[in-house]
Protein backbone atom coordinates (compact mmCIF):
# COMPACT_ATOMS: atom_id res chain seq x y z
CA UNK A 1 0.00 0.00 0.00
CA UNK A 2 2.65 2.61 1.25
CA UNK A 3 4.95 2.15 -2.09
CA UNK A 4 1.65 2.53 -4.25
CA UNK A 5 1.01 5.53 -2.60
CA UNK A 6 4.33 6.92 -2.44
CA UNK A 7 4.38 6.98 -7.16
CA UNK A 8 0.71 8.28 -6.78
CA UNK A 9 1.77 11.74 -7.00
CA UNK A 10 3.87 11.17 -10.09
CA UNK A 11 1.75 8.47 -11.96
CA UNK A 12 -1.19 11.44 -11.36
CA UNK A 13 1.33 13.94 -13.52
CA UNK A 14 1.49 11.28 -16.15
CA UNK A 15 -1.98 10.97 -16.47
CA UNK A 16 -1.84 14.77 -16.70
CA UNK A 17 0.36 15.36 -19.25
CA UNK A 18 -1.00 12.55 -21.24
CA UNK A 19 -4.40 14.25 -21.48
CA UNK A 20 -2.93 16.96 -22.87
CA UNK A 21 -0.77 15.30 -25.57
CA UNK A 22 -3.92 13.43 -26.46
CA UNK A 23 -1.25 10.32 -25.87
CA UNK A 24 -3.17 9.07 -23.01
CA UNK A 25 -6.23 8.50 -24.38
CA UNK A 26 -3.83 5.95 -27.05
CA UNK A 27 -2.15 4.24 -24.52
CA UNK A 28 -4.76 3.13 -22.43
CA UNK A 29 -6.87 2.18 -24.79
CA UNK A 30 -9.98 4.63 -24.69
CA UNK A 31 -11.95 5.80 -27.41
CA UNK A 32 -10.29 8.47 -28.30
CA UNK A 33 -12.06 11.10 -31.26
CA UNK A 34 -8.24 12.96 -31.65
CA UNK A 35 -6.71 10.38 -32.68
CA UNK A 36 -9.51 9.34 -35.12
CA UNK A 37 -9.01 12.76 -36.64
CA UNK A 38 -5.88 13.05 -36.32
CA UNK A 39 -5.89 9.77 -38.38
CA UNK A 40 -8.44 9.39 -40.90
CA UNK A 41 -6.69 9.44 -43.53
CA UNK A 42 -5.30 5.83 -42.63
CA UNK A 43 -8.67 4.71 -43.75
CA UNK A 44 -9.17 6.43 -47.38
CA UNK A 45 -7.25 3.66 -49.35
CA UNK A 46 -8.40 0.94 -48.00
CA UNK A 47 -12.58 2.34 -47.83
CA UNK A 48 -11.58 2.53 -51.87
CA UNK A 49 -9.85 -0.71 -51.86
CA UNK A 50 -13.00 -2.22 -50.22
CA UNK A 51 -15.00 -0.46 -52.90
CA UNK A 52 -13.19 -1.82 -55.56
CA UNK A 53 -13.16 -5.38 -54.59
CA UNK A 54 -17.49 -5.16 -53.89
CA UNK A 55 -18.51 -3.45 -56.60
CA UNK A 56 -16.23 -5.15 -59.71
CA UNK A 57 -16.87 -8.34 -57.67
CA UNK A 58 -20.66 -7.93 -57.77
CA UNK A 59 -20.58 -6.76 -61.35
CA UNK A 60 -18.52 -9.52 -63.11
CA UNK A 61 -20.87 -11.41 -60.72
CA UNK A 62 -23.82 -10.28 -62.16
CA UNK A 63 -22.69 -10.77 -65.90
CA UNK A 64 -22.07 -14.27 -64.81
CA UNK A 65 -25.33 -14.52 -63.47
CA UNK A 66 -27.37 -13.27 -66.13
CA UNK A 67 -25.77 -15.38 -68.67
CA UNK A 68 -26.69 -18.46 -65.98
CA UNK A 69 -30.07 -17.08 -65.95
CA UNK A 70 -30.27 -16.71 -69.46
CA UNK A 71 -29.49 -20.29 -69.86
CA UNK A 72 -31.75 -21.34 -67.38
CA UNK A 73 -34.57 -19.72 -68.51
CA UNK A 74 -34.51 -21.14 -72.48
CA UNK A 75 -33.22 -24.58 -70.72
CA UNK A 76 -35.34 -25.31 -67.13
CA UNK A 77 -33.81 -28.64 -66.71
CA UNK A 78 -30.32 -26.66 -66.49
CA UNK A 79 -31.81 -24.51 -62.98
CA UNK A 80 -31.20 -27.43 -60.17
CA UNK A 81 -27.71 -28.16 -61.38
CA UNK A 82 -26.86 -24.74 -61.57
CA UNK A 83 -28.21 -24.13 -58.04
CA UNK A 84 -26.54 -26.86 -56.75
CA UNK A 85 -23.38 -26.12 -57.92
CA UNK A 86 -23.39 -22.42 -56.59
CA UNK A 87 -25.14 -23.45 -53.40
CA UNK A 88 -22.32 -25.82 -52.74
CA UNK A 89 -19.56 -22.91 -53.46
CA UNK A 90 -21.63 -20.38 -51.16
CA UNK A 91 -21.14 -23.20 -48.23
CA UNK A 92 -17.59 -22.78 -48.49
CA UNK A 93 -16.35 -20.18 -46.06
CA UNK A 94 -14.90 -16.90 -47.52
CA UNK A 95 -12.14 -17.01 -45.73
CA UNK A 96 -11.25 -20.93 -46.99
CA UNK A 97 -11.93 -19.54 -50.42
CA UNK A 98 -9.23 -16.66 -50.18
CA UNK A 99 -6.68 -19.05 -48.65
CA UNK A 100 -7.53 -21.94 -51.65
CA UNK A 101 -7.31 -19.81 -54.27
CA UNK A 102 -3.76 -18.85 -53.77
CA UNK A 103 -1.79 -21.52 -55.22
CA UNK A 104 -3.47 -20.98 -58.13
CA UNK A 105 -3.77 -17.51 -58.40
CA UNK A 106 -1.44 -16.11 -55.74
CA UNK A 107 -1.90 -13.07 -53.62
CA UNK A 108 -3.53 -10.38 -54.66
CA UNK A 109 -7.04 -8.47 -55.50
CA UNK A 110 -7.77 -11.01 -58.64
CA UNK A 111 -7.67 -14.10 -55.98
CA UNK A 112 -10.00 -11.92 -53.89
CA UNK A 113 -12.21 -11.12 -56.58
CA UNK A 114 -12.80 -14.59 -58.18
CA UNK A 115 -13.92 -15.77 -54.95
CA UNK A 116 -16.28 -12.72 -54.38
CA UNK A 117 -17.65 -13.30 -57.29
CA UNK A 118 -18.33 -17.07 -57.17
CA UNK A 119 -20.34 -16.05 -53.78
CA UNK A 120 -22.28 -12.99 -55.89
CA UNK A 121 -23.82 -16.16 -58.67
CA UNK A 122 -26.26 -17.89 -55.86
CA UNK A 123 -27.75 -14.51 -54.73
CA UNK A 124 -27.84 -13.18 -57.92
CA UNK A 125 -28.89 -16.23 -60.39
CA UNK A 126 -31.71 -17.30 -57.46
CA UNK A 127 -33.05 -13.86 -58.33
CA UNK A 128 -32.95 -13.37 -61.70
CA UNK A 129 -34.46 -16.50 -62.44
CA UNK A 130 -37.69 -15.75 -59.79
CA UNK A 131 -38.10 -12.59 -61.51
CA UNK A 132 -37.96 -14.27 -64.97
CA UNK A 133 -40.53 -16.96 -64.21
CA UNK A 134 -42.47 -14.67 -62.18
CA UNK A 135 -43.94 -12.94 -65.17
CA UNK A 136 -47.29 -14.09 -65.84
CA UNK A 137 -48.23 -16.46 -68.80
CA UNK A 138 -50.49 -14.24 -69.82
CA UNK A 139 -48.37 -11.22 -70.27
CA UNK A 140 -45.87 -13.53 -72.13
CA UNK A 141 -48.89 -14.94 -74.39
CA UNK A 142 -50.20 -11.09 -75.18
CA UNK A 143 -46.91 -10.42 -76.67
CA UNK A 144 -46.16 -13.61 -78.52
CA UNK A 145 -49.47 -12.86 -80.13
CA UNK A 146 -48.57 -8.95 -80.62
CA UNK A 147 -46.12 -11.21 -83.06
CA UNK A 148 -42.49 -10.19 -80.61
CA UNK A 149 -39.70 -12.97 -80.96
CA UNK A 150 -38.24 -15.03 -78.25
CA UNK A 151 -35.47 -12.32 -78.01
CA UNK A 152 -37.95 -9.40 -77.91
CA UNK A 153 -40.15 -11.19 -75.41
CA UNK A 154 -37.25 -11.35 -73.07
CA UNK A 155 -35.55 -7.76 -73.14
CA UNK A 156 -39.09 -5.90 -74.03
CA UNK A 157 -41.34 -7.98 -72.02
CA UNK A 158 -39.73 -10.23 -68.77
CA UNK A 159 -36.67 -8.57 -68.07
CA UNK A 160 -38.47 -5.19 -67.58
CA UNK A 161 -41.44 -7.15 -65.56
CA UNK A 162 -38.44 -9.11 -63.47
CA UNK A 163 -36.18 -6.00 -62.57
CA UNK A 164 -37.92 -5.44 -58.61
CA UNK A 165 -36.45 -9.17 -58.24
CA UNK A 166 -33.33 -8.60 -60.20
CA UNK A 167 -32.31 -5.50 -58.11
CA UNK A 168 -33.36 -6.82 -54.62
CA UNK A 169 -30.95 -9.38 -55.73
CA UNK A 170 -28.27 -7.05 -56.06
CA UNK A 171 -29.07 -5.12 -52.75
CA UNK A 172 -28.55 -8.62 -50.99
CA UNK A 173 -25.06 -9.38 -52.93
CA UNK A 174 -23.39 -5.52 -52.50
CA UNK A 175 -24.46 -6.26 -48.17
CA UNK A 176 -23.06 -9.65 -48.51
CA UNK A 177 -19.71 -8.97 -50.64
CA UNK A 178 -19.16 -5.67 -48.46
CA UNK A 179 -19.20 -8.35 -45.38
CA UNK A 180 -17.16 -11.29 -46.88
CA UNK A 181 -14.54 -8.63 -48.27
CA UNK A 182 -13.33 -7.96 -44.59
CA UNK A 183 -11.40 -11.15 -45.47
CA UNK A 184 -9.81 -10.51 -48.30
CA UNK A 185 -6.80 -9.00 -46.89
CA UNK A 186 -6.18 -13.12 -46.61
CA UNK A 187 -5.85 -12.74 -50.27
CA UNK A 188 -3.87 -10.59 -50.19
CA UNK A 189 -6.27 -8.01 -51.14
CA UNK A 190 -6.78 -5.16 -48.55
CA UNK A 191 -9.76 -3.59 -47.83
CA UNK A 192 -11.07 -2.29 -44.37
CA UNK A 193 -10.64 -5.88 -42.54
CA UNK A 194 -6.55 -5.48 -42.99
CA UNK A 195 -6.88 -2.13 -40.80
CA UNK A 196 -9.32 -4.40 -38.25
CA UNK A 197 -6.76 -7.20 -37.47
CA UNK A 198 -3.66 -5.89 -38.66
CA UNK A 199 -1.13 -4.66 -36.04
CA UNK A 200 0.55 -3.68 -39.26
CA UNK A 201 -1.35 -1.51 -40.59
CA UNK A 202 -0.68 1.83 -38.33
CA UNK A 203 -4.05 1.41 -36.86
CA UNK A 204 -3.12 -0.62 -33.31
CA UNK A 205 -4.95 -3.37 -34.45
CA UNK A 206 -8.02 -5.54 -32.94
CA UNK A 207 -7.73 -4.47 -30.17
CA UNK A 208 -7.59 -0.99 -30.19
CA UNK A 209 -10.99 0.11 -29.58
CA UNK A 210 -10.73 3.75 -31.72
CA UNK A 211 -9.69 1.77 -34.75
CA UNK A 212 -12.30 -0.65 -34.34
CA UNK A 213 -15.16 1.52 -34.34
CA UNK A 214 -13.86 3.37 -37.39
CA UNK A 215 -12.50 0.25 -39.29
CA UNK A 216 -15.35 -1.77 -38.95
CA UNK A 217 -18.19 1.57 -38.83
CA UNK A 218 -17.27 2.08 -42.27
CA UNK A 219 -17.66 -1.14 -43.44
CA UNK A 220 -21.11 -1.41 -42.27
CA UNK A 221 -21.47 2.37 -43.14
CA UNK A 222 -20.63 1.48 -47.01
CA UNK A 223 -23.30 -1.73 -46.91
CA UNK A 224 -25.62 0.47 -45.50
CA UNK A 225 -25.19 2.89 -47.80
CA UNK A 226 -24.66 1.01 -50.81
CA UNK A 227 -28.08 -0.87 -49.96
CA UNK A 228 -29.74 2.80 -49.98
CA UNK A 229 -28.23 3.20 -53.33
CA UNK A 230 -29.56 0.61 -55.07
CA UNK A 231 -32.78 0.53 -53.04
CA UNK A 232 -33.59 4.52 -54.30
CA UNK A 233 -32.85 2.57 -58.00
CA UNK A 234 -34.78 0.10 -57.35
CA UNK A 235 -37.91 2.74 -56.37
CA UNK A 236 -37.14 4.90 -59.08
CA UNK A 237 -36.93 2.12 -61.96
CA UNK A 238 -40.40 0.56 -60.26
CA UNK A 239 -42.30 3.32 -60.14
CA UNK A 240 -44.92 1.39 -62.12
CA UNK A 241 -45.40 -1.07 -59.38
CA UNK A 242 -46.44 1.75 -56.92
CA UNK A 243 -48.85 2.82 -59.38
CA UNK A 244 -51.25 0.20 -59.65
CA UNK A 245 -55.14 0.26 -59.61
CA UNK A 246 -56.17 2.30 -56.17
CA UNK B 1 10.17 -42.66 -29.37
CA UNK B 2 12.16 -39.53 -29.18
CA UNK B 3 15.05 -38.15 -27.51
CA UNK B 4 15.38 -37.03 -23.86
CA UNK B 5 15.22 -33.57 -24.35
CA UNK B 6 19.15 -33.05 -23.62
CA UNK B 7 20.23 -35.27 -26.16
CA UNK B 8 17.67 -34.04 -28.87
CA UNK B 9 19.29 -30.69 -27.66
CA UNK B 10 22.79 -32.21 -28.24
CA UNK B 11 21.76 -33.83 -31.26
CA UNK B 12 20.64 -30.56 -33.03
CA UNK B 13 16.54 -31.04 -33.49
CA UNK B 14 14.04 -29.28 -30.88
CA UNK B 15 11.10 -31.11 -30.84
CA UNK B 16 10.51 -34.75 -31.99
CA UNK B 17 9.27 -34.13 -35.53
CA UNK B 18 10.51 -33.10 -38.77
CA UNK B 19 11.70 -29.97 -39.38
CA UNK B 20 8.88 -28.12 -41.68
CA UNK B 21 9.37 -26.79 -45.98
CA UNK B 22 11.25 -24.15 -46.69
CA UNK B 23 8.93 -20.85 -46.25
CA UNK B 24 7.13 -19.61 -49.20
CA UNK B 25 6.27 -22.48 -50.40
CA UNK B 26 2.78 -22.25 -51.45
CA UNK B 27 1.25 -25.35 -52.80
CA UNK B 28 -1.72 -28.22 -52.19
CA UNK B 29 0.72 -30.90 -51.73
CA UNK B 30 2.55 -29.29 -48.57
CA UNK B 31 -1.12 -28.46 -46.98
CA UNK B 32 -2.36 -31.82 -46.99
CA UNK B 33 1.03 -33.09 -45.92
CA UNK B 34 0.23 -30.28 -43.04
CA UNK B 35 -2.47 -32.36 -42.50
CA UNK B 36 -1.45 -36.10 -42.02
CA UNK B 37 2.05 -35.34 -40.95
CA UNK B 38 3.13 -33.18 -38.03
CA UNK B 39 6.25 -30.88 -38.82
CA UNK B 40 8.24 -28.48 -36.77
CA UNK B 41 6.68 -24.55 -36.72
CA UNK B 42 8.40 -22.13 -38.43
CA UNK B 43 10.33 -21.29 -35.65
CA UNK B 44 11.76 -24.96 -34.79
CA UNK B 45 10.50 -24.33 -31.27
CA UNK B 46 6.98 -26.80 -31.47
CA UNK B 47 5.61 -29.12 -33.45
CA UNK B 48 2.48 -28.14 -35.65
CA UNK B 49 0.30 -30.06 -37.50
CA UNK B 50 -0.69 -33.90 -38.08
CA UNK B 51 -3.77 -35.43 -37.11
CA UNK B 52 -3.48 -35.30 -33.48
CA UNK B 53 -3.49 -31.63 -33.34
CA UNK B 54 -6.09 -30.88 -36.52
CA UNK B 55 -8.44 -33.20 -34.64
CA UNK B 56 -8.19 -30.95 -31.39
CA UNK B 57 -8.46 -27.78 -33.10
CA UNK B 58 -11.78 -29.22 -35.19
CA UNK B 59 -13.40 -30.69 -32.06
CA UNK B 60 -12.92 -27.57 -29.92
CA UNK B 61 -13.95 -25.45 -33.42
CA UNK B 62 -17.26 -28.13 -33.28
CA UNK B 63 -17.95 -27.25 -29.59
CA UNK B 64 -18.11 -23.97 -29.78
CA UNK B 65 -20.33 -23.56 -32.79
CA UNK B 66 -22.37 -26.19 -31.36
CA UNK B 67 -22.98 -24.20 -28.21
CA UNK B 68 -23.70 -21.18 -30.15
CA UNK B 69 -25.75 -22.07 -31.94
CA UNK B 70 -28.29 -24.09 -29.12
CA UNK B 71 -27.79 -20.43 -27.30
CA UNK B 72 -28.77 -19.29 -30.74
CA UNK B 73 -31.42 -21.63 -31.02
CA UNK B 74 -32.79 -21.01 -27.48
CA UNK B 75 -33.40 -17.47 -27.91
CA UNK B 76 -34.47 -16.91 -31.94
CA UNK B 77 -37.09 -20.06 -31.21
CA UNK B 78 -39.14 -18.68 -28.74
CA UNK B 79 -39.51 -14.91 -29.36
CA UNK B 80 -39.74 -16.23 -33.60
CA UNK B 81 -42.48 -18.65 -32.98
CA UNK B 82 -44.70 -15.79 -30.78
CA UNK B 83 -43.94 -13.48 -33.12
CA UNK B 84 -44.94 -15.81 -35.64
CA UNK B 85 -48.24 -16.91 -33.65
CA UNK B 86 -49.37 -13.66 -32.86
CA UNK B 87 -48.11 -12.63 -36.34
CA UNK B 88 -47.22 -8.88 -35.09
CA UNK B 89 -43.93 -7.00 -36.07
CA UNK B 90 -43.40 -8.72 -39.22
CA UNK B 91 -41.14 -5.70 -40.25
CA UNK B 92 -38.54 -6.48 -37.57
CA UNK B 93 -38.71 -10.46 -37.85
CA UNK B 94 -38.23 -10.18 -41.18
CA UNK B 95 -35.16 -7.43 -41.66
CA UNK B 96 -33.30 -8.85 -38.80
CA UNK B 97 -31.42 -10.89 -40.89
CA UNK B 98 -30.94 -8.27 -43.48
CA UNK B 99 -29.30 -6.31 -40.54
CA UNK B 100 -27.38 -9.49 -40.01
CA UNK B 101 -25.49 -9.53 -42.93
CA UNK B 102 -24.75 -5.91 -43.33
CA UNK B 103 -22.42 -6.26 -40.28
CA UNK B 104 -19.64 -7.87 -41.22
CA UNK B 105 -18.49 -10.88 -38.53
CA UNK B 106 -14.96 -9.79 -38.76
CA UNK B 107 -16.08 -6.09 -37.66
CA UNK B 108 -18.51 -7.47 -34.50
CA UNK B 109 -15.52 -10.08 -33.32
CA UNK B 110 -13.14 -7.11 -33.65
CA UNK B 111 -16.10 -5.09 -31.28
CA UNK B 112 -16.09 -7.40 -28.82
CA UNK B 113 -12.48 -7.98 -28.11
CA UNK B 114 -11.66 -4.24 -28.17
CA UNK B 115 -14.17 -3.36 -25.77
CA UNK B 116 -15.19 -6.64 -23.89
CA UNK B 117 -11.94 -8.69 -24.42
CA UNK B 118 -11.09 -11.96 -25.21
CA UNK B 119 -12.20 -15.21 -24.49
CA UNK B 120 -14.34 -18.29 -25.38
CA UNK B 121 -17.82 -16.36 -23.76
CA UNK B 122 -17.12 -13.43 -26.04
CA UNK B 123 -17.00 -15.73 -28.77
CA UNK B 124 -19.72 -17.57 -28.25
CA UNK B 125 -21.78 -14.51 -27.96
CA UNK B 126 -20.58 -13.28 -31.38
CA UNK B 127 -21.27 -16.28 -32.81
CA UNK B 128 -24.73 -17.03 -31.10
CA UNK B 129 -25.58 -13.14 -32.82
CA UNK B 130 -24.42 -14.60 -35.89
CA UNK B 131 -26.71 -17.43 -35.71
CA UNK B 132 -30.12 -15.74 -34.15
CA UNK B 133 -30.74 -13.64 -37.36
CA UNK B 134 -31.56 -16.17 -39.75
CA UNK B 135 -33.07 -18.39 -36.99
CA UNK B 136 -35.72 -16.08 -35.57
CA UNK B 137 -36.81 -14.83 -39.53
CA UNK B 138 -37.42 -18.44 -40.65
CA UNK B 139 -39.24 -19.85 -37.96
CA UNK B 140 -41.51 -16.31 -38.05
CA UNK B 141 -41.77 -16.76 -41.86
CA UNK B 142 -42.73 -20.64 -41.44
CA UNK B 143 -45.44 -20.25 -38.61
CA UNK B 144 -46.75 -17.30 -41.02
CA UNK B 145 -47.04 -19.76 -44.06
CA UNK B 146 -48.82 -22.37 -42.29
CA UNK B 147 -52.30 -22.09 -43.58
CA UNK B 148 -55.25 -20.22 -41.65
CA UNK B 149 -57.57 -23.23 -42.55
CA UNK B 150 -55.48 -25.50 -40.57
CA UNK B 151 -54.72 -22.94 -37.65
CA UNK B 152 -58.88 -22.32 -37.73
CA UNK B 153 -59.86 -26.14 -37.84
CA UNK B 154 -57.29 -26.28 -34.95
CA UNK B 155 -59.28 -23.69 -32.81
CA UNK B 156 -62.70 -24.98 -33.86
CA UNK B 157 -61.45 -28.52 -32.41
CA UNK B 158 -61.22 -26.54 -28.90
CA UNK B 159 -57.38 -25.95 -28.81
CA UNK B 160 -55.68 -23.02 -27.04
CA UNK B 161 -53.36 -20.77 -28.36
CA UNK B 162 -50.35 -22.81 -26.64
CA UNK B 163 -51.78 -26.07 -28.22
CA UNK B 164 -51.97 -24.78 -31.69
CA UNK B 165 -48.36 -23.38 -31.71
CA UNK B 166 -46.95 -26.72 -30.53
CA UNK B 167 -48.99 -29.34 -32.55
CA UNK B 168 -50.21 -27.29 -35.35
CA UNK B 169 -47.72 -24.65 -36.39
CA UNK B 170 -44.54 -25.61 -34.98
CA UNK B 171 -44.71 -28.79 -36.89
CA UNK B 172 -45.89 -27.56 -40.66
CA UNK B 173 -43.06 -24.78 -40.01
CA UNK B 174 -39.99 -27.23 -39.17
CA UNK B 175 -38.79 -27.33 -42.50
CA UNK B 176 -38.35 -24.18 -42.62
CA UNK B 177 -37.03 -23.51 -39.18
CA UNK B 178 -35.01 -26.11 -39.76
CA UNK B 179 -33.54 -24.17 -42.98
CA UNK B 180 -32.78 -21.35 -40.79
CA UNK B 181 -31.15 -23.64 -38.23
CA UNK B 182 -29.08 -24.46 -40.95
CA UNK B 183 -28.03 -21.53 -42.49
CA UNK B 184 -26.49 -20.17 -39.03
CA UNK B 185 -24.93 -23.43 -38.44
CA UNK B 186 -23.06 -23.12 -41.66
CA UNK B 187 -22.28 -19.40 -40.54
CA UNK B 188 -21.41 -20.04 -37.13
CA UNK B 189 -18.91 -22.96 -38.55
CA UNK B 190 -17.48 -20.82 -41.15
CA UNK B 191 -16.98 -17.59 -38.71
CA UNK B 192 -15.50 -19.70 -35.60
CA UNK B 193 -12.55 -19.77 -37.90
CA UNK B 194 -11.80 -16.30 -36.94
CA UNK B 195 -12.11 -16.91 -33.59
CA UNK B 196 -8.27 -17.27 -32.71
CA UNK B 197 -8.44 -13.16 -32.44
CA UNK B 198 -10.07 -13.66 -29.47
CA UNK B 199 -7.92 -16.55 -28.12
CA UNK B 200 -9.78 -18.94 -28.82
CA UNK B 201 -7.93 -22.01 -30.13
CA UNK B 202 -10.72 -23.19 -33.78
CA UNK B 203 -9.17 -24.72 -36.95
CA UNK B 204 -8.52 -20.98 -37.66
CA UNK B 205 -5.68 -20.94 -35.48
CA UNK B 206 -3.07 -22.37 -38.25
CA UNK B 207 -4.46 -19.61 -40.13
CA UNK B 208 -4.21 -16.61 -37.77
CA UNK B 209 -0.72 -17.38 -36.53
CA UNK B 210 0.76 -18.32 -39.87
CA UNK B 211 4.28 -16.96 -38.02
CA UNK B 212 4.14 -20.34 -36.33
CA UNK B 213 2.30 -22.74 -38.78
CA UNK B 214 3.64 -21.30 -42.03
CA UNK B 215 1.56 -20.83 -45.38
CA UNK B 216 0.77 -24.59 -46.01
CA UNK B 217 -0.42 -24.66 -42.22
CA UNK B 218 -3.19 -21.80 -43.25
CA UNK B 219 -3.81 -23.43 -46.58
CA UNK B 220 -3.97 -27.07 -44.74
CA UNK B 221 -6.21 -25.70 -42.47
CA UNK B 222 -8.34 -23.78 -45.15
CA UNK B 223 -9.40 -26.98 -46.56
CA UNK B 224 -9.86 -28.95 -43.34
CA UNK B 225 -12.49 -25.81 -42.98
CA UNK B 226 -13.97 -25.90 -46.22
CA UNK B 227 -14.61 -30.20 -45.18
CA UNK B 228 -16.28 -29.38 -42.08
CA UNK B 229 -18.69 -26.67 -43.26
CA UNK B 230 -19.73 -28.55 -46.51
CA UNK B 231 -20.14 -31.77 -44.07
CA UNK B 232 -22.11 -29.60 -41.34
CA UNK B 233 -24.58 -28.29 -44.29
CA UNK B 234 -24.79 -31.83 -45.84
CA UNK B 235 -26.10 -33.32 -42.50
CA UNK B 236 -28.12 -30.60 -41.77
CA UNK B 237 -30.02 -30.76 -44.49
CA UNK B 238 -30.94 -35.04 -44.35
CA UNK B 239 -31.74 -33.61 -40.87
CA UNK B 240 -34.00 -30.83 -42.04
CA UNK B 241 -35.75 -33.79 -44.29
CA UNK B 242 -35.92 -35.95 -41.21
CA UNK B 243 -37.76 -33.50 -39.01
CA UNK B 244 -39.95 -32.68 -41.64
CA UNK B 245 -43.81 -34.21 -41.56
CA UNK B 246 -44.44 -36.71 -44.63
CA UNK B 247 -47.31 -35.18 -45.76
CA UNK B 248 -45.99 -31.76 -46.24
CA UNK B 249 -42.83 -33.11 -47.18
CA UNK B 250 -44.14 -33.42 -51.20
CA UNK B 251 -45.84 -30.88 -51.48
CA UNK B 252 -43.51 -28.26 -49.94
CA UNK B 253 -39.94 -27.96 -51.67
CA UNK B 254 -37.01 -27.50 -49.38
CA UNK B 255 -36.43 -23.72 -48.81
CA UNK B 256 -32.84 -24.21 -49.65
CA UNK B 257 -31.61 -26.36 -52.58
CA UNK B 258 -28.37 -27.77 -51.93
CA UNK B 259 -28.24 -31.21 -53.71
CA UNK B 260 -25.19 -33.25 -53.27
CA UNK B 261 -26.11 -36.17 -55.61
CA UNK B 262 -24.06 -39.15 -53.30
CA UNK B 263 -25.69 -37.87 -49.85
CA UNK B 264 -29.18 -37.30 -51.56
CA UNK B 265 -29.25 -40.90 -53.06
CA UNK B 266 -28.51 -42.05 -49.72
CA UNK B 267 -31.11 -40.02 -47.78
CA UNK B 268 -33.73 -41.47 -50.22
CA UNK B 269 -32.53 -45.16 -49.59
CA UNK B 270 -32.86 -44.66 -45.89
Amino acid sequence: MTPALGVLPAVLAQVEIRKRTGQGCVQENGFCPDWIANNLDKYVSPLLEHIYLTFVSVAIGFVIAFALAILAHRHRWTTGPIIAITAAAFTIPSIAAFLLLLPITGFGSTTAIIALVVYTLLILFRNLITGLRNVPAETVDAARGMGLTDRQILWQVELPLAVPEILAGIRIAVTTTVGLATLAFFAGAGGLGEQIYSENAGTGGIEFKSNVVVAGGLAVLLAAVSDLIFLSLQRLLTGWQRASAP
Amino acid sequence: MGFPPVLAAAAGGGPDCPPGPKAGAIDFGEAVDFIFNKRQSVGGTVCVGGPGEIVDLAVNHLVISFIAVAVGIAIALPVGLWLGHIGRFEFIATSISNVGRAVPTLALLAFFVAFLGKGELNVIVVLALLAIPPILTNTYVGVRQVSPDAVDAARGQGMTGLQILRQVELPLAMATIFAGIRTAAVAVVATATIAPLANVETLGTPIIVPQQYAIAGQLGAAIVVAVITLLTDALLGLAQRAVTPRGIRAVTPTPRIVRIPFLQRRAQTT
